[in-house]
């Protein structure tokens, strides 16, 4: 089956049912609590700083372990795996001095995912996907870093385009079916993104389907660089994402109204992956399985999503259980929007025409 | 929320057309004040400009840094960098505006937003157009297309035209932009500059704009007004005047957007007419001379003339038929009588006022109405006007022994039995008479049989029936029912706050073989009753289109009924929400038994009170107290706040409200789902009904109120506390008197701030009941915002309410605070309360305790309701029928 077959089979899927991601690929490296000399492997013993965190690394040098993960998550019932490939951009790769391999990490980390969504079609006959992670970075490009200069910046959108078009090189190469532009907390990073993912289009010729997920900061409902989550569908709409979504940094309860709001305005399918609740104390995600499951099967039930998935703290357990709280529900269908000029600054503006 | 698409201002050129004002200021090229900041470096006074711009209502700003001497990308790359760190500024869009692509492209990567590019055009031919337009597209901009093309600038109607229509093309079919993303610049130049060429080109830029907005679907049109005016420099009077009078009709003919400061212009009506009509001549290039006579004027209204004029009363000038239909439109009773009294002398007869300039002045009404124009409590207002100029009439009319004219048809209004709420039902009947109908009002509480008793003695042309409480649905399917039996054909019209569409379609249509139609609101009222009374096949063809979609609702309501699955109620109780009750220390109250509040302070009430239903009442719809500010509905909310305020302060001079309440608290335990309360001799049971819904997922219980007290086996004592709060009858008294004086506005303006201040009481009583009288809460501290957000500790549910939908809990309730005795409020026949402006329910106070709606029930629980009640399941069904998740006309088998 080549790439658009896939992706057909996709969109089939997707109106069909409830599609489930899977949860989180830090997590079940943390549980694994590998060493310093875990994350050199063979290949990288000489390198000149430490490595140890850099977890998307482990595609080259743990592949195992990384396989081993993406199949955690596909037996516990995930239709889509996401790539270990959240920080492998040069901007953020830049803090282990690896931004020489930044194409290598995208492209194994595609592979291990596209190898445990192949063997699972071999073993079981269940066809699963493969999405491309493009995180947000480590920088802003609408942020200032320098409180006594607002216009002052430290990175810029040219700088961001190439590194994520760098990035979706090696996840295409790789056999990605999806681009995921995830945890997007400033909307000016996404658009860097989205303009790198539709130069790459043209350069190899074909599409991937593009999945958008922004994060809410905080119970005001915006994005860290401040827009609310109408205005941020509307500067990236124009990338005609197969979805757009939310994901992280709040719990389920937290989430809902703004995943509702996106279930009205949005004109694709919507996801949502959010964290296994708040953070606790110690930093610890504590919500179980059945919490989790019980909050996204409602939004199921209501119609409110058409995928959904785990962030931060979620494991094959809670993916387990968020497929059989969703298995039954109807798909949210796309609505008709009305068509209008549909403009944002940090808060939505619609011309009717 | 997406902000509404039209002005701050209150200009009437711009007023509820859709229409944008892109602010002007924070560009080089317009403004010489921020170009000096600008080349000054002065970023932070520049960023004010922005600010303030957006503060006097710019939806959009348009950013420019075309200036030879600058930088001109640096100084827009660092310009919108800064705007990204001022959320009052960046919460616009912008629009980034330089005639130089590389400046755009460079602004393009600074805003995270949506925004406009200003502009691209086809000055260099296809190549280089279709190539900004491509990257325009990647980075999700919409786009200014200037009409401009390799051969130069377009000045005629029809070049503009088909450059606008050549670049339509080639960006939708060959870029793929979308066509709401499109924005027209068909050129603004000078006109009156003496050069004859030049006349025709404030007609060829409207000609244009309506031919774009026609023929090239979901595109937008803008222009940069300034360029207009130019030979007028110096005299900014006529200047505005000038633009003014071309934005009112170039927005007509499709404008939607402008770079301009609408909110100073004048309001085109208030131009004085020989300015407005020389200018118009020259925009529309009407007459040779236009120029010459403009400027003849010009000098004479130098100096701001054209500002407000209208405050004075200047219409007092006007002959008599004028000023009626002046103080119709603008519901002005000061002066009516005076000039009603005009009328019939110069007219001769009564009847001819009434029928010439009184009804040329509903019809404006009517039509403003209709187009959105006017809001209800305006409308309200004309129709206290007409009102009162015919009751000034009627005496003359009496002695010449005629009517009051031919109308438009008769309807017969009325709350249904047991149901005392009017609100909406008046305000249907005014707003029906404002359109020439004649309203028999029957008022609340009126039988089926004296319905159609008056409906044949009036000889009516339709019936409309009203009701807020849910037992009225099922008076209404008794009404139709009589209807039909006794051979009626006369429409039905159905509105209310609980009816509803599908209610109207399942239940009450299939009763009769007339016509049934639901009114969602008032404006449609008007509407609906024109079509189903006129003679034409207009009628017939409505009828048999609400026929059919009522069918088809009728059909989907089957198909969906009773496709979820409902539990038992053995299982539904088995999955009753089992709080841990071990350790567990109810909350004591502070007294047993009831004590009764009479005459309570009006102005700690008048400070709870939440705004936004009172606004609703008058289908005024936003959130409080930016509805005053909204563009489009706050010219009407904010003389209605105006009012209510003024009245408020009448009652409390007046007295005219007395809210007085009853509170009681007992010991009560609960026995299965009912809750038994035992105090001094006295017992009573409450009875719950129980969710018998099948929740898909474990966790979730299936609630009744019973499960928020502790279990009698658990030998604790739990409380149960109940209320009831009024604002007293004295409010119907008032209201009736203003009726009698034809003031209807009044009226209901009176029994909506009853219903207002009763809600606010019973907020405000809940708090003391958490804080002193109850005391489990003594230290909550929360703003009234909060408080109408029920983010609190404890429930208050009301019968009638989801959590508990029977409405006759009210008896028992009654009962027990002997609520008639203390208070004088009293239960119909339906379980409404009298007054109706009366609020009544029960108090839990576990931190569980939370609403819920108990949903569909099945014939189970109803049997063993009815067994726990006294009541035959008959009498249960009638009460809870909007409940019931099956049938009971069908039999049990069927049902299973």
């Amino acid at each position: 089956m080549d790439r658009s077959e896939r992706i057909a089979a996709l969109e089939s899927e997707a109106r069909r049912r409830i599609l489930v991601m899977d949860g989180a690929m830090g997590t079940m490296i943390q549980a694994r609590k590998l060493s310093e000399y875990d994350f050199r492997g063979d290949r990288f013993v000489a390198h000149g700083q430490d490595l140890i965190g850099d977890n998307d690394l482990l595609s080259l040098t743990q592949p195992e372990v990384i396989r081993e993960i993406h199949q955690g998550f596909l037996d516990a019932g995930a239709d889509i795996i996401c790539t270990n490939t959240f920080n492998a951009t040069r901007i953020s790769q830049g803090d282990y001095a690896l931004e020489g391999t930044v194409y290598e990490i995208n492209y194994e980390g595609a592979l291990r995912a596209r190898e445990a969504v192949d063997a699972l079609f071999e073993d079981e006959g269940r066809r699963a996907f493969v999405a491309g992670s493009l995180g947000p970075t480590n920088r802003t490009a609408s942020i200032s870093p320098d409180v006594n200069d607002a216009g002052k910046r430290n990175t810029s959108f040219d700088e961001l385009r190439e590194a994520y078009l760098e990035a979706g090189r090696g996840l295409a190469k790789g056999g990605a079916d999806i681009l995921l532009v995830e945890t997007i907390f400033d909307t000016l990073n996404a658009k860097a993104a989205l303009f790198a993912i539709d130069e790459l289009f043209e350069e190899i010729g074909e599409r991937l389907a593009v999945m958008i997920s922004g994060t809410i900061t905080d119970l005001s409902g915006r994005t860290l660089s401040g827009q609310t989550t109408e205005a941020f569908w509307n500067s990236v709409r124009h990338a005609k994402p197969f979805s757009v979504g939310l994901n992280c940094s709040l719990g389920a309860k937290e989430l809902r109204p703004y995943v509702s709001e996106l279930s009205r305005i949005a004109d694709c399918y919507v996801s949502a992956y959010p964290n296994a609740g708040l953070p606790n104390a110690f930093g610890g995600y504590d919500e179980t399985p059945t919490e989790t499951a019980t909050h996204l099967g409602e939004w199921a039930e209501s119609g409110l999503v058409n995928i959904v998935g785990g962030c931060c703290g979620t494991t094959p357990a809670h993916i387990a259980a968020l497929a059989q709280g969703v298995s039954g529900a109807i798909p949210r269908e796309i609505p008709a929007i009305s068509s209008g000029m549909r403009l944002s600054g940090l808060e939505p503006f619609e011309v009717q025409v | 929320m997406t902000r509404s698409a039209s002005p701050n201002s209150a200009s009437t050129n711009t007023a509820s057309t859709g229409f944008i004002n892109i602010g002007e200021r924070t560009n080089v090229t317009g403004s010489a004040r921020f170009r000096k900041l600008i080349e000054e470096d002065d970023y932070e006074a520049a960023l004010e400009v922005a600010r303030q711009q957006v503060e006097n209502g710019a939806q959009i700003i348009d950013v420019n840094m075309d200036e030879g001497l600058l930088d001109s990308k640096a100084a827009m790359v660092r310009f919108l960098n800064l705007i990204a760190g001022e959320p009052d500024i960046a919460r616009v869009p912008i629009m980034i505006d330089s005639s130089k692509w590389e400046v755009i492209e460079a602004g393009l990567k600074c805003v995270q937003g949506k925004p406009i590019v200003n502009s691209i055009s086809l000055k260099e031919g296809e190549a280089p157009f279709l190539a900004q337009a491509r990257l325009v597209k990647r980075h999700g901009a919409a786009v200014v297309v200037m009409a401009f093309d390799e051969a130069g600038q377009a000045e005629t109607a029809e070049r503009k035209f088909e450059i606008c229509r050549r670049a339509y093309n080639l960006l939708v079919d060959q870029v793929g932009l979308a066509p709401e993303d499109i924005i027209f610049d068909p050129n603004i130049f000078a006109v009156a500059t003496g050069i004859e060429e030049h006349n025709d080109y404030a007609r060829a830029f409207i000609e244009a704009a309506r031919r774009i907005r026609s023929e090239l679907k979901g595109a937008s049109v803008s222009g940069g007004l300034s360029n207009l005016s130019f030979s007028f420099r110096g005299n900014n009077a006529v200047r505005e005047s000038m633009h003014a009078c071309f934005l009112y009709h170039a927005i007509q003919a499709g404008l939607n957007m402008s770079i301009v400061n609408a909110g100073a212009l004048p309001v085109y009506e208030d131009i004085p007419e020989d300015l407005r009509e020389r200018i118009e001549d020259v925009l529309f290039n009407r007459r040779e001379d236009a120029t010459d006579r403009l400027l003849e004027v010009a000098e004479g209204h130098r100096g701001g003339g054209a500002k407000k004029a209208i405050e004075d009363k200047a219409w007092r000038e006007k002959p008599v038929r004028e000023r009626l239909v002046h103080a119709l439109v603008h519901g002005i009773t000061e002066f009516i009588e005076d000039d009603t009294e005009e009328a019939r002398v110069a007219l001769g007869k009564p009847l001819l006022v009434i029928e010439g300039p009184m009804m040329d002045g509903m019809n404006v009404v009517g039509d403003l109405f209709g187009a959105g124009k006017m809001f209800l409590p305006q409308v309200v207002k004309s129709a206290r006007v007409m009102k009162r100029a015919v009751a000034y009439l009627n005496p003359f009319l009496e002695a010449e022994k005629v009517g009051a004219g031919s109308s438009a048809g008769k309807i017969l209004m009325a709350t249904v039995k047991g149901d005392v709420h009017d609100i909406g039902k008046n305000i249907v009947g005014v707003v029906l008479q404002c359109n020439n109908y004649e309203v028999i009002d029957l008022g609340v509480m009126v039988s089926a049989a004296k319905i159609l008793d008056e409906a044949r003695k009036h000889n009516v042309d339709a019936i409309g029936l009203s009701g807020l409480i849910t037992p009225s649905l099922d008076e209404m399917c008794y009404v139709a029912s009589e209807m039909k039996r006794e051979k009626f054909d006369l429409p039905l019209l159905i509105g209310g706050a609980t009816t509803s569409k599908v209610h109207t379609a399942v239940k009450i249509a299939p009763n009769y073989d007339g016509p049934v139609v639901y009114v969602t609101d008032a404006s449609r009222a008007v509407g609906v009753s024109s079509t189903l009374l006129s003679k034409t096949a207009k009628k017939a063809a409505y009828v048999e289109d609400v026929a059919e979609d009522y069918a088809r609702i009728r059909a989907g309501y089957a198909r969906n009924d009773g496709r979820r699955e409902r539990l038992s109620i053995a299982e539904a109780r088995a999955g009753r929400l089992g709080l841990e009750w071990q350790g567990y220390e109810p909350p004591v109250p502070s007294f047993l038994g009831t004590r009764t509040f009479t005459d309570y302070d009006l102005g700690e009430l008048i400070a709870c009170i939440d705004w936004k239903p009172f606004f609703e009442a008058w289908d005024l719809h936003g959130r409080f107290p930016e509805i005053l500010d909204d563009p489009k509905v706050g010219e009407a909310a904010r003389p209605l706040y105006d009012d209510a305020l003024e009245m408020l302060e009448e009652i409390k001079a007046g007295g005219w409200l007395k809210p007085s309440a009853v509170v009681g608290f007992w010991p009560a335990t609960t026995v299965g789902d009912d809750i038994k309360i035992s105090h001094e001799g006295v017992s009573t049971t409450l009875h719950t009904l129980r969710q018998q819904i099948a929740h898909s997922r474990e966790g979730r219980a299936n609630l009744a109120l019973a499960d928020f007290i502790t279990p009698a086996e658990t030998g604790i004592t739990d409380y149960i506390g109940s209320f009831v709060v009024t604002a007293g009858p004295e409010i119907e008294r008032h209201a009736v008197e203003y009726e009698k004086a034809h003031d209807d506005y009044r009226a209901i303006l009176l029994k909506a701030l009853g219903d207002r201040i009763v809600e606010a009481f019973a907020e405000r009583m809940h708090e003391r009941v958490r804080k002193e009288f109850w005391g489990y809460a003594p230290s909550e501290d929360l703003p009234n915002k909060a408080l109408i957000a029920e983010e609190y500790r404890g429930i208050r549910p009301a019968p009638g309410y989801p959590a508990c939908p029977d409405h006759t809990e009210k008896r028992a309730l009654f009962a027990l605070l002997d609520a008639e005795a203390e208070i004088r409020v009293k239960l119909t026949e339906n379980c409404a309360m009298w007054p109706a402006s009366s609020v009544s329910g029960t108090y839990f106070s576990h931190p569980e305790a939370r609403y819920f709606g108990v949903g569909r029930i099945d014939r189970d629980q109803v049997e063993d309701y009815a067994r726990r009640k006294g009541m035959t399941i008959v009498e249960v069904e009638r009460w809870l029928a909007p409940n019931l998740a099956y049938d009971p006309n069908l039999s049990t088998d069927a049902a299973a």
